[in-house]
C-alpha cells in the first residue's frame, strides 16, 4: 500500500474520532450543568484548558461563556480541533483515497460533513444536545460501514490505529476533565453531586451502562477510573484501544505480538503490557492526573513511530 | 413532455430532420419523451443532476479558497448517432490517430516529413509542445499517443469536421460513463427497447493499453494513474479511472527513482512501477528535464523514460500535433503517410504566419473566429461576430506581434440537440469528443462526450465555460 494512503486512512479516521469525541467532551459539562444545584457558577473554561488551546481562544473569543464555548469547539474553522475543522480534514484525506475506500464511506462522511457545516452555517445556534447526539451516531455509523464494507487488510488495519489511538487520548482527557473541573473539595466526596459528576462522566464516555454491568457496585472514582483506564473489554478503555491498535499493527506487518520489528511496534507493545500490569492503586499511588498526561505522551509517540515507520520511509 | 413546438429552425438538428420529423434512429427515444409528461420529465431531470451529485461525478473550482464541487449539468435528452454514420466517423478517427503516431515518431526520429518540405520545419521548432529532450525517443511499439479525445462538430450542413485533436492529457471520459450509468437509471426501459452500443468496457479497453506499454517479459506489470492531486480540476476523474481499472492512484511525492527504476514508496518499502498512465502535463513531469520549479513530478524519471524501463501513457512531447498550426497539416500529414485521403475534414483554418492569410484574418475579423495555437479551454480566442471594435483591435494587434502563435476560421453554426430549458425544449449548440485508445489496434469508444452549450443561441460548450453535457447513443436504427 502506497505510504501517502495508508497515512490518509489513519488520519481519515483519526478525525472523525476526534470529532465524535469533541463532542462528548462537551457533553461531560452539559450534563453536569443539567444536573447542577441551582446557585452553582458555570464552568467553562476549564474545558478550554484541558485542550491546551486557551490562548487561541482567548484571542478569539474573550470570555468563556457556554456559547463562546461551544461555538469555539464546534464549528470554528480557525481552530483546527474544532468538530467542523476535523470533519472538513476527514474529508480531504477521504477524497484523496476515493478508489481505496469502499464508496460507502466515501459518501457517509460526505453526509456528515455536509450536515455539521450546515449546522454551522444555519442562523440558529442548534440544540446543542440533538446536535452532539448526531455527531455521536454519525461518526458510529462511519465506523460501521467502514467495518462492513472495506476489506480487512493493510488499509483498513491503519484506519483501526488512527481510530483507537485517537480514542485512548480522548478517553484520557475525558477522564481528566474530572481532575480539572471536578476535582471536589474534601467535603464533597462521596455527596450526591460527587455521585452525580462521575455518572455524567461515564455517561459522555457511553459508559455508564457498561460500568453498571461489570462493577456491580456503586459508583466510586476509583473504579470508574479503573473501567476507563484499565478495562479489557470496554471498546472505549484506553487498554482495551492499545491492545486492539496493538493487534492491528501487527496484523499489517506479521510481526508475532510479544516481539517488534520496528520503532512503533515497539512503543506500543510496551504500553501495552504495562497497562496489563498496572492494578488501578498503582495508579493512583502515582496520581491519576500525572498517569493520565503520560499516556497522552506516550500515545503521541506511538503515533510520531507509526508515521515514521510507515509513511516516512525514504524521505527525499 | 411533448416535441410537438420544436422547431430545428434551419440549424442541423442531430434528432429531428425537420418540425415533427424525428431522424429514424431518433424515432423511438421521441415517441417515448412525448409519453412523459412535462412535470415528470423535470422530476427524472432533476433526480439526475442528484445522482450525479451524490456519486461525486464533480469537478472542482478552487476560486474561493474554500473549494467547490459542482457537477458538469447534465441534460437527459440524449444526442444520437446512428451506427452507419458512426462507422464512417470511426474509420476517419482511427485514420487521423494513425498517421498523428506516424508523424510523432517520424519528428522525433528521422524527420523525413521536414526534410520532405511537407511541413516547414521552423513551424515544428518553434511548437512549444515540441520537446528536444524527446528527439531520438522510441517509445514502445511506435505508439506516442495512447490516449485521445478528438473534438469533432458538425456544420449547418451536416458536415463533420474535426476541431481539434487532444493529444495530451484529454478529459471527460468518467463523464461519459457516469452520465450513461445515470441514464440507464432514469431511463430502463430505453435501453431495453433501443440497441444503444455499451460503453462501459472503457476502463477495460483502457487498462489493456497500458499493460500494452509494460515490457513482455513482466508477468504482472505494475500500472498507476499519476495525478497532480485532489487541487486538480480533473481529480475525480483521475480517481474515478484508477479505481475502474483497480490500479493506484498517485502523486509525483509518492514516486522516486531509485536503482535506475521508477519506484513508488508503500509501506514496505520502494516497488517498482512499470507503467504509468499520467495525467500531468509535460512541463512538469520532470523537473531535472523540464520546468525545475514544479514540485507534481518526478525527478529523473526522464532518464528512466528514456532507458525504456517505464512506460508512459501517454508519451512525452505529444502535444506538439495539438499546436493549432500545426493541426491545419493534419489533412497533409495524413496523405504524406499513409497515401490516402483524409477521411474526416479539417475546419478551414488561416495561418496568420503566412502575410497573405495574415492580411486576410485582419481584414475579415469580424467574420472570423481567432485562437492562439497552444490554448484550450475556451481561453485566447476571440469570437470576432460576437467582439467589439475595440476587443477585434486589440486582438489583431496580438496577432501582428506574434503571427505565429494565432490560427484563424469561419464561425461554423454548430449542429443542435433539444434540451431542457427552463420550461420548455429548446435547440442547443453541440460538439463529440470521442475517446481513442492505441495498444494492440486502435479502439474507438462508441459515442463520446457531447457537450452542450447551455446559453442560448451560445456556441462555447466548455465546462469551464459553463457548458453541460448528454449521454452519446451509437444506435442500429
Amino acid at each position: 500500500m502506497l505510504s501517502r494512503v495508508a497515512d490518509s486512512i489513519y488520519w481519515l479516521n483519526r478525525y472523525v474520532e476526534r470529532a465524535e469525541n469533541v463532542a462528548r467532551f462537551i457533553e461531560v459539562n452539559l450534563n453536569l450543568l443539567l444536573d447542577s444545584p441551582a446557585g452553582v457558577t458555570q464552568q467553562w473554561e476549564p474545558l478550554i484548558l484541558t485542550t491546551g488551546d486557551l490562548p487561541l481562544f482567548q484571542q478569539r473569543y474573550g470570555e468563556a461563556t457556554a456559547d463562546n464555548v461551544m461555538r469555539f469547539l464546534t464549528f470554528d474553522r480557525q481552530y483546527p480541533n474544532s468538530i467542523l475543522s476535523c470533519l472538513s480534514a476527514a474529508r480531504e484525506n477521504a477524497r484523496s483515497v476515493r478508489e481505496v475506500i469502499s464508496s460507502e464511506m466515501w459518501q457517509q462522511l460526505n453526509a456528515f460533513y455536509f450536515m455539521v457545516k450546515e449546522a454551522a452555517e444555519a442562523e440558529a445556534t442548534p440544540e446543542w444536545q440533538d446536535f452532539f447526539a448526531e455527531v455521536k451516531m454519525s461518526s458510529h455509523l462511519f465506523a460501521g460501514i467502514m467495518d462492513a464494507t472495506m476489506t480487512h487488510s493493510e488499509g483498513w488495519h491503519f484506519g483501526q490505529i488512527g481510530r483507537l489511538l485517537e480514542r485512548a487520548d480522548k478517553t484520557a482527557r475525558i477522564l481528566d476533565v474530572k481532575y480539572f473541573i471536578l476535582l471536589p473539595s474534601a467535603k464533597d466526596v462521596g455527596t450526591t453531586l460527587d455521585q452525580l459528576q462521575w455518572m455524567a462522566l461515564l455517561r459522555s464516555a457511553s459508559a455508564y451502562e457498561m460500568y453498571r454491568k461489570r462493577q456491580r457496585h456503586r459508583i466510586n472514582p476509583t473504579a470508574v477510573a479503573e473501567f476507563l483506564v484499565l478495562d479489557r473489554e470496554f471498546p472505549r478503555s484506553i487498554q482495551f484501544c492499545i491492545l486492539q491498535a496493538e493487534r492491528s499493527l501487527h496484523l499489517i506487518t506479521g510481526t508475532p505480538t510479544g516481539t517488534w520489528s520496528n520503532p512503533a511496534e515497539r512503543a506500543v507493545g510496551r504500553l501495552r503490557s504495562e497497562l496489563g500490569y498496572l492494578t488501578i492503586d498503582d495508579i493512583i499511588e502515582a496520581g491519576l492526573h500525572e498517569f493520565l498526561d503520560k499516556i497522552q505522551r506516550q500515545l503521541n509517540d506511538i503515533g510520531e513511530k507509526v508515521f515514521s515507520t510507515f509513511v516516512a520511509v525514504n524521505p527525499v | 413532455m411533448r416535441f410537438d413546438h420544436y422547431d430545428p429552425e434551419g440549424f442541423y438538428d442531430e434528432l429531428f430532420t425537420a418540425k415533427s420529423q424525428p431522424r429514424p434512429e431518433a424515432t423511438l427515444l421521441i415517441e417515448r419523451f412525448n409519453s412523459f409528461s412535462a412535470s415528470e420529465i423535470k422530476r427524472r431531470q432533476q433526480s439526475a443532476q442528484i445522482a450525479l451529485m451524490k456519486l461525486g461525478v464533480t469537478f472542482n473550482v478552487y476560486s474561493d479558497g474554500q473549494g467547490t464541487e459542482r457537477i458538469m449539468p447534465f441534460d437527459i435528452i440524449p444526442r444520437i448517432v446512428s451506427a452507419q454514420e458512426w462507422k464512417e466517423l470511426e474509420q476517419g478517427l482511427k485514420q487521423r490517430i494513425y498517421a498523428l503516431n506516424l508523424f510523432l515518431h517520424d519528428i522525433y526520429n528521422e524527420q523525413k516529413i521536414l526534410r520532405d518540405s511537407v511541413i516547414p520545419a521552423e513551424l515544428i521548432y518553434s511548437a512549444t509542445g515540441f520537446l528536444k529532450p524527446c528527439l531520438g525517443l522510441n517509445p514502445p511499439g511506435g505508439i506516442w499517443c495512447h490516449i485521445t479525445g478528438t473534438d469533432l462538430v458538425r456544420d449547418r450542413d451536416g458536415r463533420w469536421y474535426v476541431l481539434e485533436d487532444n493529444l495530451r492529457c484529454p478529459s471527460g471520459v468518467s463523464y461519459v460513463l457516469e452520465n450513461r450509468r445515470v441514464m440507464k437509471s432514469t431511463f430502463p426501459q430505453l435501453f431495453n427497447t433501443m440497441p444503444i452500443q455499451p460503453v462501459e468496457d472503457y476502463p477495460s479497453h483502457l487498462l489493456e493499453t497500458l499493460l500494452n506499454l509494460a515490457p513482455e517479459y513482466l508477468s504482472d506489470p505494475t500500472v498507476v494513474v499519476l495525478s497532480p492531486g485532489i487541487y486538480n480540476s480533473a481529480y475525480f476523474e483521475h480517481s474515478f479511472l484508477a479505481q475502474q481499472m483497480g490500479v493506484q492512484l498517485v502523486e509525483g511525492r509518492d514516486l522516486v527513482v531509485a536503482d535506475g527504476y521508477l519506484q513508488m514508496r508503500t509501506t514496505k518499502g520502494l516497488q517498482r512501477v512499470d507503467v504509468i498512465y499520467r495525467r500531468i502535463d509535460d512541463d512538469f513531469i520532470d523537473p531535472q528535464a523540464f520546468r525545475s520549479d514544479s514540485l507534481l513530478g518526478v525527478p529523473g524519471l526522464m532518464e528512466v523514460y528514456r532507458a525504456g524501463r517505464v512506460g508512459l501513457a501517454n508519451a512525452l512531447g505529444t502535444g506538439v500535433a495539438d499546436d493549432k498550426v500545426i493541426y491545419a497539416y493534419v489533412p497533409q500529414i495524413i496523405r504524406y503517410y499513409l497515401g490516402e485521403e483524409p477521411i474526416l475534414a479539417n475546419v478551414p483554418t488561416y495561418l496568420c504566419w503566412e502575410p497573405q492569410q495574415q492580411s486576410h484574418v485582419l481584414a475579415n475579423l469580424d467574420k472570423l473566429v481567432v485562437k492562439a495555437a497552444n490554448e484550450s479551454g475556451g481561453y485566447g480566442m476571440l469570437i470576432g461576430s460576437q467582439a467589439s471594435p475595440a476587443e477585434r483591435e486589440a486582438f489583431a494587434e496580438k496577432i501582428k506581434a506574434n503571427p505565429r502563435n494565432y490560427i484563424a476560421q469561419p464561425t461554423l453554426c454548430l449542429s443542435r440537440v433539444p434540451t431542457l430549458m427552463e420550461e420548455q425544449i429548446e435547440g442547443c449548440h453541440v460538439d463529440l469528443r470521442p475517446y481513442i485508445l492505441y495498444g494492440k489496434n486502435i479502439y474507438v469508444s462508441p459515442g463520446g462526450l457531447t457537450r452542450v452549450a447551455l446559453r442560448k443561441g451560445s456556441l462555447v460548450v466548455n465546462s469551464s465555460q459553463g457548458g453541460g453535457s448528454k449521454d452519446t447513443w451509437v444506435v442500429c436504427k
